[in-house]
């Protein structure tokens, strides 16, 4: 057992923060979000410059290879610097997707272009049903190709994208298809998400060439653990997040008198933070354990760690979330300081990758297997 | 012990469904039920207005100043028939607190200038209460006026002011005497919008909106004769004004409606092939927070019983804004859960997305304004359990 961290993981997370406190403040963001494309090539084309694009990239694909615990290390510094670009859309889930399934040049000249911020690829994966069901999206053979079919809902920053990366049914296996995504066939009805992000929901009719199928075999365990590794890192941004906003709430009570006295003094106040401070600890702990799960061989074990994380983390979101806007008063309700915009990162985080309800169903489920 | 309306009260109840049926404009109807709120000033203004000319333009008026002269039950009725049907709220800054203010403690010109301005909805009031540095203790605040000739010259700051962009007059709390003790100190003033040195600047709120702002009062000359009561006496009237905020402070008419509409979501949605509705554990958290609401209606309904009595309501009132505060926004979550990842969508389109992530977020302020529920429950402590 050992939860301390390298040296070098470390220095990745120090520079990471570093570059996000000096360059990515919440004005420089707001100008991003304010924008038409939601989005800043030139944070981007640092943040390849940082190496992390390429962070979870194996080494012997010319990456960093920092896998799953400097994934969750940088995802943690993104999330508490609230940054709105495609780092985990493009650089951990669909790298990772492409990292298991794609094969000789496809392999290489797609992670070439990822890793250094030339395209953006998103995993185009979710649909109307549940988190965990079966596709509905398929696709068969056409000619020489595919023709792939279907609808893709809440495609994180797909905008931006340069590939789409779609998952379907093809037979009784799923396929994942590289599809660009200004092909035509390919329709997208663009939106904001409630923490300032670009998504969209995909209608796919479209003819692909023979080699847009990444490998050749059934995908569907490579696209769980791309998945899960997703989830992992997502629960570390939250975590990022949940760090930045109870410290922005204490320091914000020690700072704001009432009544002749600091706040943060009232023990109403004080207990109110401790149970907040409570959540953001079993959310580290959930988090560490789902990310240790991904380093291990055990699909099934890292499935259910994973949704453990998301249901703790969600319900830390949420409870954490509501407490710092509480706390601040009014001030709470403005866009002016960092918690809103923590606030709604977090509500964001509670909806993406399958709700908490969802995941919660499947511990459920794991619960009632054991006792049958 | 009889816990069921009477007879009159039923055929009351139906006198207003029907009335709302049919004169509440179906544009502004549709709005109300989308949570656009472009137009809120308009519609609000138009619906006052629809109230006015059938006689019920403040219910919560006694009959003398052209009020209904309604008991609290029939207030009660109306509150909830309104909201069932989708009519805007009616604003409270000037019915239901300048109002009070000003038949209490106000001139009779003060009465005869201000009551029926409210009344048909000619002037728009604004609440000019809080300054950034006095929230929750508002006996702290700095706005200064000082007496020359005829007029108070008022300097300083409001904050979170709701919808003052579109008032014309605010009611505001300045301090006159800066030597006494900080209650002492206060008086209530009324101010018209337009006189000079008056800037109102936006706040953006978490969820896009404009509805509160910061105003500025930068030597502002207010005419005597705009002190309500005494000089250095607006602490007294700003409590017996807290008081009158308060009645229908539980919002049930709110909490009814939304929890009506998240039903319609959690059958409308579908998890695991099914509607939401037939889910066990999601139905018990409906289930549960329509209890939490049924408890509340019957407290509700016994202030109200007990304050046919005594008048004012007294700090129980605090109990029915702390319970009715979590359970609206308990119910406003429950429908971010029935929405799922479609709630993430914040300027699309769909029927109830947009509305129902935007009022989660703006529902939050329900907990901090009007007192915050931290204050109420001092309040309980001290009051009520004289701890
Ligand atoms: C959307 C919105 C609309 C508003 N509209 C108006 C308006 O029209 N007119 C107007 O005058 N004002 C308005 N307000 C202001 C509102 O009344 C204040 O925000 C409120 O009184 C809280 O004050 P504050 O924001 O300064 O928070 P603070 O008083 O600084 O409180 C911060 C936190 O500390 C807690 N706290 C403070 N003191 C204590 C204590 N003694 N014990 C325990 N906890 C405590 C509070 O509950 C809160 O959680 C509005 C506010 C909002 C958010």
């Amino acid at each position: 057992m050992d939860f301390s961290f390298t040296d070098e993981q470390q220095m990745l997370q120090d520079s990471i923060q570093r570059y996000l406190e000096s360059s990515y403040t919440l004005e420089h963001r707001a100008g991003i979000l304010a924008g038409n494309a939601g989005w800043s090539q030139s944070t981007w084309n640092e943040l390849a410059e940082l190496g992390l694009l390429a962070l979870d990239i194996d080494e012997a694909d010319g990456g960093i290879g920092a896998g799953p615990v400097g994934t969750m290390l940088a995802s943690q510094t993104i999330g508490a610097g609230l940054l709105v670009e495609p780092f985990h859309s493009s650089a951990v889930v669909a790298t990772r997707v492409v990292s298991s399934l794609a094969r000789g040049t496809q392999r290489e000249q797609l992670l070439g272009a990822l890793a250094s911020g030339e395209a953006i690829a998103v995993l185009a994966h979710d649909e109307d049903a549940d988190w965990f069901a079966p596709r509905t999206s398929t696709a068969a053979r056409a000619g020489d190709g595919w023709r792939l079919q279907g609808r893709k809902v809440c495609v994180s920053h797909a905008p931006m994208a340069h590939w789409l990366l779609v998952s379907a049914r093809v037979g009784d296996g799923v396929g994942v298809f590289v599809v660009d995504r200004d092909a035509a066939g390919v329709a997208l009805r663009e939106y904001r998400t409630v923490d300032g992000m670009r998504a969209a929901e995909i209608d796919f009719d479209v003819m692909l060439a023979a080699d847009t199928r990444l490998g050749d075999a059934d995908a569907r365990q490579a696209l769980d653990e791309a998945l899960d590794r997703g989830i992992a890192a997502l629960c570390a941004d939250a975590l990022g997040v949940l760090d930045r906003i109870l410290a922005a709430t204490v320091q914000y009570t020690r700072d704001r008198v009432q009544f002749g006295t600091a706040i943060g003094r009232l023990q109403a106040l004080q207990h109110r933070m401790a149970d907040m401070y409570m959540q953001v600890e079993q959310a580290r702990s959930m988090t560490y354990l789902a990310t240790s799960a991904c380093l291990q061989s055990d699909a099934r074990a890292r499935r259910d760690a994973v949704c453990g994380a998301k249901v703790v983390v969600g319900q830390a979101a949420r409870k954490v979330g509501q407490e710092a806007v509480q706390l601040h008063g009014g001030m709470g309700m403005t866009d002016e300081l960092d918690v809103s915009h923590c606030f709604k990162r977090l509500l964001a985080f509670e909806l993406r990758m399958g709700c908490t309800d969802e995941h919660l169903a499947h511990y459920r489920g794991l619960v009632q297997s054991r006792a049958a | 012990m009889d816990l069921n309306f009477s007879a009159d009260e039923i055929a009351f109840r139906d006198e207003v469904r029907a009335f709302v049926a049919t004169h509440l404009p179906a544009d502004i109807r549709d709005r109300v039920q989308r949570g656009d709120e472009r137009h809120v000033a308009d519609d609000l203004r138009r619906w006052q207005r629809i109230l006015f000319e059938h006689g019920w333009g403040a219910a919560m008026w006694p009959a003398e100043f052209g009020g209904t002269g309604w008991d609290k039950t029939r207030q009660y009725l109306f509150d909830i028939e309104c909201f069932a049907a989708d009519a805007p709220i009616q604003l409270p800054f000037g019915l239901k607190m300048v109002a009070p203010v000003i038949m209490r403690y106000g001139s009779d010109a003060q009465k005869a200038r201000f009551l029926p301005r409210i009344l048909d909805g000619t002037d728009w009031w604004c609440q000019g209460y809080s300054e950034p540095g006095s929230g929750s203790d508002l006996a702290s605040l700095k706005t200064r006026a000082e007496r020359d000739g005829d007029h108070y010259v008022v300097n300083g700051q409001k904050a979170w002011n709701t919808l003052g962009q579109h008032a014309d007059w605010i009611f505001c709390l300045v301090r006159t005497d800066a030597a006494a003790k900080p209650q002492r100190g206060i008086s209530f003033l009324l101010i018209d919008m337009k006189t000079p040195g008056i800037r109102v600047q936006p706040t953006r709120l978490l969820d896009g909106r404009h509805e509160v702002n910061e105003i500025f009062f930068d030597d502002v000359r207010v005419p005597v004769e705009n002190l309500v009561g005494e000089e250095n006496a607006g602490w007294t009237y700003a409590k017996f004004l807290l008081g009158h905020e308060r009645t229908n402070i539980a919002g049930i008419g709110a909490s009814r409606r939304e929890l009506a509409r998240l039903k319609r979501m959690a059958g409308h949605a579908r998890r695991h092939g099914a509607p939401l509705l037939d889910d066990s554990i999601f139905a018990t958290r409906i289930a549960q927070v329509e209890l939490e609401l049924k408890a509340l209606e019957v407290t509700n309904l016994r202030v109200i019983f007990a304050e046919a009595r005594q008048q004012a309501p007294g700090p129980e009132a605090s109990m029915l804004k702390i319970r009715g505060t979590e359970i609206l926004q308990r119910i406003s979550e429950l429908q971010i859960e029935a929405l799922g990842p479609r709630a993430l969508q914040f300027d699309g389109d769909g029927e109830d997305v947009p509305r129902a992530v935007g009022q989660y977020m703006n529902l939050r302020k329900l907990s901090i304004y009007g007192g915050s529920n931290e204050i109420q429950r001092n309040i309980i402590a001290q009051m009520v359990l004289q701890l």
